[in-house]
């Protein structure tokens, strides 16, 4: 299940880290591009949501595997 | 789209106090805004290149828990009621607050305040120290970090005038 170009494992990491950390990473990638993320602040599902809203990249997908949480975002 | 842009007054030099601008800032930043921070009076502690000065109190600070970093999970879940009384006469007990402290932002994952404004600056966050309250305190430019630009309250509302949001902490 590679469907993506680059991961970011922002676990244990807590509010504003994993959003930092995401904008950081999407900025070294190609428009078209998909990075996933993982996380375990459960505050990063809302803010990926608003994130990608306010960035214009899109959601494609949020949730839980395995207790922790996962986006995958298309870099836009 | 224009840029949206952020001012933030930080007046504040407590260890506690110096999270909200930071996290704000960034996480602005990171959204595609403009920002820029006007530090003064105590908020230049913020912007100090030594941030050992920075410190909690819960004295007076009815809001904060006083809970313990470490030990089961029954003893962390107590909260330690001192009294001002009792706090305010024991030598070192801000400096244990503040160690307490540090234990448990690093427990929990959350960032340092170096880390945080080092973060800041790259998203290319402009810091302004207020040049008076400089004077005033005694600091001169070599205390604070690189990247600061010195000004007044002029400054801050040429900024702070075009901005869409406009935060006072």
């Amino acid at each position: 299940m590679a469907n993506f170009d680059q991961e970011l494992d922002a676990s244990g990491l807590n509010c504003p880290l994993p959003i930092l950390r995401a904008k950081k990473t999407l900025g070294g990638m190609a428009s078209g591009q998909t990075l996933r993320i993982v996380a375990t602040d459960p505050g990063s599902v809302k803010d990926f949501e608003a994130f990608a809203k306010q960035t214009g990249n899109t959601l494609l997908s949020s949730g839980e595997e395995g207790g922790k949480f996962v986006f995958m975002i298309k870099k836009a | 789209m224009s840029q949206k842009k952020l001012a933030i007054i930080a007046t504040k030099g407590t260890l506690d106090w110096a999270y909200p601008p930071f996290i704000l800032a960034s996480t602005a930043a990171a959204l595609g805004y403009e920002v820029q921070i006007f530090f003064t009076f105590y908020g230049l502690q913020l912007v100090r290149k030594d941030l050992s000065g920075l410190k909690v109190s819960p004295l007076g600070n009815p809001g904060m828990p006083m809970k313990m970093p470490f030990g089961p999970k029954w003893f962390r879940g107590i909260n330690w009621n001192i009294p001002n009384l009792i706090q305010a006469n024991i030598p070192g007990f801000e400096s244990l607050a503040t160690a307490l402290m540090k234990k448990t932002i690093a427990n929990n994952g959350v960032a340092t305040i170096a880390e945080l404004r080092e973060l800041s600056q790259e998203a290319e966050v402009k810091f302004i120290a207020c040049q008076m309250t400089v004077e005033l305190f005694g600091f001169s430019h070599a205390d604070f970090i690189d990247g600061m630009e010195y000004a007044g309250a002029a400054k801050f509302f040429e900024f702070a005038g075009e901005s869409d949001i406009c935060l006072y902490m």
